[in-house]
C-alpha cells in the first residue's frame, strides 16, 4: 500500500446523495404545484435505470453491486423524468431511462466515460420519437392525481382536462399571431415572473442548488455561467426590442432553466472539467439554449444546447488549462 | 515584521494527530546489539568505506569518505567494531539492498575529538567543506545533500527555514524547536552567512505554539546579544495550518509570494530553504564538531509509549518498535508521514538521515483504502492540488499509459503530496498512477538518451573504420610511390654511371 | 429561373470547387516537413547496433527497411512492440518476432573477466560502439554506461572471459508498478 495512507470518509454514493436530496425541494414544489403524478413517473424511472444498469453491468463483467449503489443511475433518472412533461406514459419513461442508461452511458463505457449527458440525450432521443406526447404539459394547478396516474399508466389521452400549454408555448404561439409580449404575459398562463406554478418549481431548484453550491458539492461557475449565459443573451434582445422578446427573468424561471443551471450543466461527467471551461461550456449552453427556445422548432432547447456544448467539452478543456504552480510568475 | 502572507491554491486539512507524540520531550534511546549504516544516505550520491572489517572506530568517526562533489559523508554512529561491510534492505519503498557498514557498539560511546571551526575566522569554503565532511543533508526527508544547495552561486534574498511541519502524526520538528531552539538559530544564522541573504524567515505553523514561542524567544536573545550576524533579522513567521504547507514550494510562497515552477530551484529566485532539522545539524557541525550521527524521530501511531526519540542513525526501525511497545493489531509500518511516507516493506531497515517518522499502522487508525471506482471527473482533485495542476486529467493519460499527453499536461509538476488521492470520493490511488508514470518516462527517457547516444557512437565508429580504410589506402599509395620513387631513383644513378639516357619517369598512379 | 436539378447541381458542383481549392491551399501552404523515412525508422530502432536483423547495424536496417527490402519484423532487441510500431509508421500489417527469437530480455551489459582477458583486442574491434577501451597485450574493460549489450563482442574472443551481466536494481532505475485496480472482476 502506497501513500496517502488516510483518506477523506468521501464516496460517490454520497457525491450522488447529496445531488437527490438537493432536488427535494424542486420535486415537493412539483408535487404541490402540478400534482403526485410526477412522483409515479420518478419510481418507474429510477426502477428502470437500476435494472438497465444492473443487467449491462452483468454483460459488460464489472462489479455489478459496487456500481450500481453509487446512486448515478438514479440521479440520471430523476433527472430525466424532471425534464419530461410528468403525464408522459409509463412505457416512454421506461425507454427514456433505457436510453440513458445503455445507450448514453454504457455504450460509451459506463459512469465517468460517458461524453453525452444522458437526461438530456433521452430527452432529445424521446422528443425527436413521441413530438406529441412529450409535448403535453400537465396544467398548473389542477393537481388531480387519478387523472395523472390514468395518463401514465396508458389510458386513453383524454388530455384537454388535465394539460395546458406552458409558459413557452403560449409565448411562442402569441409570437407567431404577432401579438406584443407584454399582452401575452398578461393572461392566466402566467405568475410573477414565468409560468404559473411552475415558477415556484424553478423557485425549488435554485434552493436545491444553492445548498449544492454552499455543500461545494458543485462548482458555482457552471450554474453562473448557464444563467450568465441565458440571461444575458436574453437581456440584450429584451432591451433591444421588448414588445418581441421576453425578459432574462421570464427565461429564467421558465422551462427548465433552473433545472439546468444547478442539476444539468453541473453534471461532472460530462461537463467541462477547468474553471475557465466551465464558464464557458455553461454560457456556452445557456446562449444555445435561448437561440433554439426563440428562433428554433421546439420551444424548449436545453437539452439540444447541453448536447451540443458536450460535443465541444474536449476542445474547451484542452484550450483552457490552468496554469501550474510557478508557471504564471515566471520572470 | 512580515508585511503580509501569501497563500496557495488548494491544499486539504487532516486531523492532526499530533499529540499523541508531541507532549514528552525528546528521549534517547539504549543502544541496540548492531547498528546498519547505509552507505548512501542522500539523493544525490554515497560515500566509500573508509575502514575495513574488525576496525575500531569511535563515535563521529568518518567511515565513509564523500563520494565525488555530490556525495557526502558517513560517520560511525557510536564507538565500537565494524564487524561487516555487506548489502542491507534500505529504508526505500523497494526493499532494494545496499551497501551498509555494520557497527556492533562497545556501549561506552567514546567519541572522537571534536574539532570545531572558529566561525569567526574560517573562510566560506571552509565551512562549505565541513558541512560535507559532517555529512549533512536535507532532513526533511529529501536527503539532498546541503553543501551543494548551499555552495551554489546564486544571489540569495532571503533564507526561509521550513518549521512548517505540515504533515499530520509527525512532531519531531516541533519538539527540536521546542527543546534546541537556540541551536536551530544559530544553524539558521551560519547558513544565512554562507548564502549571503538579507533576512532569514521561519515559517511555522499555527498547530506548533509552544515551538514558535521558543523560536521567537532564541531569535530576540540572538538579535539582542550578537552584531554578528550583521544587523540582519531573523523572523519567526507562523503560517495557517494547511497541508502541504511545509512543501518548499508552497513555504516560500507563503512567506515571500514568490511562485518557483517545478522546473526551477528556488535559488534562481533569490530564495533558499532549509529545513529546521538541518540548520540545527549545520550548528551541531561547525560550531561544536560533531558529524551528523543521530536525528530525531517521532515514533507514534499504535504504540505504547509514542514519542520523538533522537535515534543514532543505523537502528534497525524493529528494534526502535520493540523500544516503544507496539500494540497488537499493528499490521504494517510506515516511514514519514501518512500522506507522503512509504510502507516499510522490511522492518531490519536502518533509521538513515531522512527518516523523520515511523508509524505503526492498524486497520483501526489507517483503514485500508476502499475498492477503487470510476472517476467522475468532479474536479475535487483539481481543487485540492497545491500544484495547480488537473490530477483527474493526469489519471486518464496515466492509466492509458499516454505518457506524451501527462507530460503535456505537467506531470513533472506533481509533487506527489497526496491532495488529490485524499478527497478522491472514487478511492483511486491517484499518486500511485502518477508515480507509475513519472519512472516509466523517466526510463524512456533514459532508454532514449542512451540510444541517441549508441546511435552517434556507432555513426562515429562507421566513420572510424571508413577514415581508417582510406588512411590505410593513401599510405600503402604513399609508399608504394615512395618505392617507386627510390627504385626510379636508383636506376637513375645506374644510368648516370653508364651514361645513358633515363627512362621518362611514370607518372605516380 | 434554371430548374431545380440544375440549381442543386451548380450548387453542389460550386461547393465542391470551393472545398477542392481550400484542400489544395491547405496541402501547400501548411504542409508539415516530416523526417526522411530513414530517420524515424532508425528514431524507432533500439540503436543496440546487434546486427540480428543481419544488417550490419540499426541505420543500415532502417534503409533496408525504407527501401522495402527488408521486412519490419527483424529487430530482437526491439521486441514486438518495436515491430508493431514500425509497421504503424510504414502502414504495413504487423508481423511478430520470429519463432525462437528472444523476447524481453532484461537489459544487461558486456563485462570482461579482467584476470582472464589476454589482451587480443579481437572484441575490440568488434564493437560496435566503442565502448571497449584498451590496447594490445594489455587488459581490457567494458565502459559499462556506454554498452549496449548487443552480445557482438562475446564469439570473437579467444578465451571466453566475456559475460553478460544484467543491470544491478537500484533505486535510480526501480520502477513504480501499474496500480492494481479493482474495476474487473476477475473471471
Amino acid at each position: 500500500m502506497t501513500s496517502p495512507h488516510i483518506r477523506q470518509p468521501a464516496s460517490v454514493q454520497r457525491v450522488m446523495l447529496t445531488v437527490l436530496l438537493a432536488l427535494a425541494p424542486g420535486i415537493a414544489a412539483y408535487v404541490w404545484q402540478i400534482g403526485a403524478g410526477i412522483l409515479v413517473n420518478l419510481a418507474i424511472a429510477t426502477a428502470a435505470a437500476l435494472a438497465a444498469e444492473a443487467l449491462v453491468l452483468k454483460l459488460r463483467a464489472r462489479p455489478v453491486a459496487l456500481t450500481v449503489t453509487d446512486g448515478s443511475a438514479v440521479v440520471t433518472a430523476w433527472l430525466m423524468v424532471l425534464a419530461f412533461p410528468s403525464i408522459v406514459p409509463w412505457w416512454l419513461t421506461v425507454l427514456g431511462a433505457l436510453f440513458a442508461i445503455v445507450a448514453a452511458k454504457h455504450l460509451y463505457g459506463g459512469i465517468g466515460q460517458n461524453p453525452f449527458n444522458p437526461a438530456m440525450a433521452a430527452y432529445c432521443a424521446m422528443i425527436v420519437a413521441y413530438p406529441a406526447l412529450m409535448s403535453q404539459w400537465p396544467a398548473a394547478g389542477q393537481g388531480d392525481f387519478a387523472a395523472q396516474l390514468q395518463l401514465i399508466l396508458g389510458g386513453s389521452r383524454e388530455v384537454d382536462a388535465v394539460t395546458g400549454a406552458t409558459a413557452l408555448d403560449t409565448l411562442r404561439t402569441g409570437l407567431r399571431n404577432h401579438a406584443d409580449v407584454n399582452t401575452i404575459l398578461a393572461t392566466g398562463a402566467f405568475g410573477f415572473v414565468g409560468g404559473r406554478g411552475w415558477e415556484w418549481i424553478a423557485a425549488g431548484y435554485l434552493a436545491g442548488g444553492l445548498f449544492l453550491i454552499a455543500t461545494r458539492s458543485i462548482d458555482w461557475r457552471l450554474p453562473l455561467g448557464f444563467i450568465a449565459g441565458m440571461g444575458g443573451t436574453a437581456c440584450l434582445f429584451w432591451l433591444a426590442a421588448p414588445e418581441r422578446f421576453a425578459s432574462p427573468l421570464f427565461h429564467l424561471a421558465s422551462g427548465g432553466a433552473m433545472l439546468a443551471s444547478f442539476f444539468i450543466v453541473t453534471d461532472p461527467v460530462t461537463a467541462a472539467s477547468t474553471p475557465r471551461g466551465k464558464l464557458i461550456f455553461a454560457a456556452g449552453a445557456g446562449i444555445i439554449a435561448w437561440f433554439v427556445r426563440v428562433f428554433g422548432a421546439y420551444p424548449e432547447g436545453i437539452a439540444f444546447a447541453v448536447l451540443l456544448m458536450n460535443i465541444c467539452v474536449p476542445l474547451i478543456d484542452h484550450k483552457t488549462q490552468p496554469a501550474a504552480f510557478g508557471q504564471r510568475t515566471r520572470p | 515584521m512580515i508585511a503580509r502572507l501569501f497563500s496557495f491554491r488548494g491544499g486539504i486539512r487532516p486531523d492532526s494527530h499530533k499529540k499523541e507524540s508531541s507532549g514528552a520531550p525528546i528521549r534517547p534511546v539504549p543502544l541496540p546489539a548492531r547498528l546498519v549504516v547505509p552507505l548512501i544516505q542522500s539523493s544525490r550520491g554515497g560515500a566509500r568505506p573508509i575502514v575495513t572489517v574488525g576496525d575500531k572506530v569511535l563515535k563521529g568517526q568518518c567511515i565513509g569518505e564523500a563520494e565525488g562533489k555530490t556525495g557526502t559523508a558517513i560517520h560511525a554512529p557510536t564507538s565500537g567494531t565494524v564487524s561487516e561491510i555487506g548489502r542491507y534492505p534500505m529504508a526505500h519503498p523497494s526493499g532494494l539492498e545496499s551497501p551498509a557498514i555494520v557497527i556492533t557498539p562497545d556501549g561506552e560511546e567514546r567519541w572522537i575529538a571534536h574539532e570545531p571551526l572558529d566561525l569567526a575566522t574560517a573562510s566560506r569554503d571552509e565551512l562549505i567543506l565541513r558541512i560535507q565532511a559532517s555529512g549533512i543533508v536535507g532532513m526533511g526527508g529529501a536527503t539532498f545533500p546541503s553543501h551543494i544547495k548551499i555552495g551554489k552561486d546564486s544571489t540569495i534574498e532571503t533564507l526561509v527555514i521550513n518549521g512548517a511541519e505540515c504533515e499530520p502524526w509527525i512532531t519531531c520538528d516541533d519538539r527540536l524547536m521546542r527543546e534546541r531552539a537556540a541551536d536551530v538559530v544559530r544553524g539558521a544564522m551560519i547558513l544565512r552567512r554562507l548564502n549571503g541573504a538579507r533576512r532569514v524567515l521561519v515559517g511555522i505553523e499555527d498547530n506548533k505554539p509552544e515551538a514558535i514561542a521558543a523560536m521567537s524567544a532564541a531569535a530576540r536573545a540572538r538579535m539582542d546579544t550578537e552584531d554578528a550576524d550583521g544587523g540582519a533579522r531573523i523572523d519567526i513567521v507562523t503560517v495557517p495550518t494547511r497541508y502541504p504547507a511545509g512543501g518548499e514550494r508552497q513555504l516560500v510562497r507563503v512567506l515571500t509570494g514568490i511562485e518557483i515552477p517545478a522546473n526551477r530551484i528556488a535559488g534562481d529566485f533569490g530564495v533558499q530553504c532549509f529545513n529546521a532539522g538541518t540548520a540545527h545539524a549545520v550548528c551541531r557541525a561547525l560550531v561544536h564538531g560533531e558529524a551528523m550521527v543521530a536525528r530525531i524521530v517521532t515514533v507514534t501511531g499504535d504504540v505504547e509509549r509514542p514519542g520523538n526519540y533522537e535515534v543514532p542513525l543505523g537502528f534497525p526501525v524493529a528494534d526502535l518498535l520493540a523500544l516503544c511497545g507496539v500494540r497488537p493489531g499493528v499490521d504494517r509500518v510506515l516511514m514519514g508521514g501518512p500522506m507522503m511516507g512509504f510502507t516499510l516493506p522490511k522492518l531490519d531497515a536502518p533509521i538513515t538521515k531522512g527518516s523523520n517518522c515511523i508509524i505503526a499502522a492498524s486497520p483501526g487508525l489507517f483503514p485500508p483504502a476502499p475498492p477503487e471506482q470510476p472517476c467522475i471527473r468532479c474536479g475535487r482533485c483539481a481543487r485540492a492540488c497545491p500544484a495547480g495542476i488537473q490530477p483527474f486529467d493526469l489519471y486518464w493519460f496515466s492509466r492509458s499509459r499516454n505518457f506524451d499527453k501527462a507530460g503535456e499536461y505537467h506531470i513533472f509538476d506533481c509533487i506527489e503530496c497526496g491532495c488529490c488521492a485524499y478527497v478522491c470520493p472514487a478511492h483511486i490511488p491517484l499518486v500511485d498512477y502518477f508515480r507509475f508514470a513519472k519512472s516509466e518516462i523517466r526510463a524512456r527517457d533514459e532508454e532514449r538518451r542512451a540510444a541517441s547516444q549508441a546511435r552517434a557512437r556507432f555513426e562515429f565508429h562507421t566513420f572510424r573504420l571508413e577514415r581508417e580504410k582510406a588512411e590505410k589506402a593513401a599510405r600503402l599509395a604513399a609508399k608504394a610511390a615512395e618505392t617507386r620513387a627510390s627504385l626510379s631513383a636508383a636506376a637513375k644513378a645506374d644510368a648516370a654511371e653508364q651514361n645513358v639516357a633515363p627512362p621518362p619517369p611514370k607518372p605516380p598512379t | 429561373m434554371l430548374p431545380p436539378i440544375l440549381t442543386a447541381l451548380l450548387i453542389m458542383t460550386g461547393i465542391a470547387l470551393a472545398l477542392g481549392a481550400a484542400l489544395g491551399y491547405a496541402a501547400v501552404h501548411f504542409k508539415v516537413e516530416g523526417n526522411p523515412l530513414v530517420e524515424q525508422i532508425d528514431a524507432i530502432l533500439p540503436q543496440t547496433q546487434c546486427g540480428q536483423c543481419g544488417y550490419p547495424g540499426c541505420k543500415p536496417y532502417a534503409e533496408a527497411i525504407a527501401s522495402g527490402e527488408a521486412e519490419t519484423n527483424l529487430c530482437t532487441p526491439g521486441g514486438d512492440d518495436g515491430a508493431r510500431t514500425l509497421a504503424e509508421l510504414l502502414g504495413r500489417e504487423f508481423k511478430p518476432l520470429a519463432a525462437g527469437a528472444v523476447v524481453e530480455k532484461p537489459k544487461a551489459v558486456a563485462l570482461i573477466d579482467e584476470a582472464s582477458c589476454i589482451g587480443c583486442t579481437l572484441c575490440i574491434q568488434a564493437c560496435p560502439v566503442d565502448a571497449i577501451v584498451g590496447a594490445a597485450r594489455q587488459m581490457h574493460t567494458v565502459v559499462s554506461k556506454l554498452c549496449t549489450g548487443c552480445e557482438l563482442c562475446l564469439p570473437p574472443c579467444p578465451v571466453d572471459c566475456i559475460a553478460l551481466v544484467e543491470e544491478p536494481r537500484t533505486p535510480q532505475n526501480w520502477k513504480w508498478k501499474y496500480p492494481a485496480t479493482g474495476l474487473r472482476v476477475v473471471a
